[in-house]
């Protein structure tokens, strides 16, 4: 039962795998480059666990202490897992022993990876959940580290290796589409993100975006709900 | 800084991610009944992230200079057309990416 959800999860995380490799190897480079060794490396990317933030916190760590500044930083910018929290508040009921673990680790693309996909009937769920999560750990944290030892592993001709990322959120999405057919919900995010990336600009759209975005959706509660049921 | 107060500033780092990771699991514990209006959203609230997650991604694109984020747009619209014309989620991505790093050279 186990093997079969851990091969289930390591065939829907091989986009996440490459992606995170680019990503966390030039992280810890970089981590490097302002003068952080492996072992804070290992630190930040274990405990942390957030690609975005850890990027943007790289001033941060090498500038004055301002610890509420770290804190409110670590909310904004993760704020969006929020949505990923109330997504999975269902899917996640029951399940005991693993579950405070599945929550630290609901990251961007486990997230997309769980709320699109039903890995099939034959596979236990709670494992499934348990392996993605964990395996994106893994490739998170060991391609810092493997970033940090080595340098950088790669120069400029893999630039662009990132849009993986990009690539695994838009079929993600589209299989969703397929799958559960809430395409007024998924208008709604897209249009709200869109018009509050225009308005605020990129280090400000998050938290008026999602906010948009709840309030839209209840306001078209009735028009939405009265779709599913067709 | 100090180690101590790196080490500090990565705490607190790790401590706002947890709990915007953990909060919405705190408000409704198991047992917990899950209110309707809640348990609206986190019917729809999957897609619409996704779609906000989609957007998130073009955030550091810029659209009003050169190459107005063309490398990006036409690699999505690849990755779009050739997944529901496939339906194979390995070839879309991949094929994407390939694409993308094409175009970032040609532009």
């Amino acid at each position: 039962m186990k093997r079969k959800a851990l091969k289930a999860a390591f065939s829907s995380t091989i986009p996440v795998f490459a992606g995170f490799l680019f990503l966390g190897a030039s992280y810890g480079f970089l981590m490097n480059s302002k003068g952080f060794g492996t072992g804070w490396v290992l630190l930040i990317s274990a405990t942390v666990f957030a690609g975005s933030l850890q990027f943007a916190a790289l001033e941060l760590l090498v500038s004055t202490f301002n610890p509420l500044y770290a804190l409110v930083l670590a909310l904004i910018i993760n704020a969006r897992h929020l949505f990923y929290g109330f997504s999975m508040l269902k899917e996640y009921r029951g399940i005991k022993k693993i579950k405070p673990f599945l929550i630290f680790g609901l990251v961007d693309e486990t997230f997309s990876i769980i709320a699109s996909k039903d890995p099939g009937e034959e596979i236990d769920k709670p494992w499934y959940y348990f392996f993605v999560t964990l395996l994106n750990y893994i490739y998170w944290v060991g391609s810092c580290v493997i970033g940090s030892l080595l340098g950088s592993i790669w120069g400029a001709e893999l630039e662009g290796v990132e849009f993986v990322l990009t690539a695994l959120f838009i079929v993600l999405l589209l299989n969703q589409l397929t799958e559960q057919k809430k395409y007024s919900s998924a208008l709604t995010g897209f249009i709200c993100t869109v018009i509050c990336l225009g308005l605020f600009g990129r280090d400000m759209f998050l938290l008026p975006a999602m906010l948009l975005i709840v309030s839209s959706l209840l306001l078209f509660k009735r028009p939405i709900e009265r779709k599913w049921q067709q | 800084m100090t180690t101590a107060q790196t080490a500090v500033t990565i705490a607190v780092l790790a401590l706002g991610t947890l709990i915007t990771r953990a909060l919405p699991f705190i408000c409704f514990p198991e047992g917990k009944k899950i209110p309707p209006i809640i348990e609206y959203l986190a019917n729809t609230l999957p897609c619409a992230a996704m779609a906000f997650l989609v957007v998130y991604c073009f955030k550091d694109t810029k659209l009003l200079s050169y190459p107005y984020g063309l490398p990006k747009i036409i690699a999505a619209a690849f990755v779009v057309v050739v997944h529901l014309w496939k339906k194979n989620t390995l070839f879309s991505i991949f094929g994407g990416t390939a694409v993308y790093m094409v175009l970032l050279r040609i532009f």
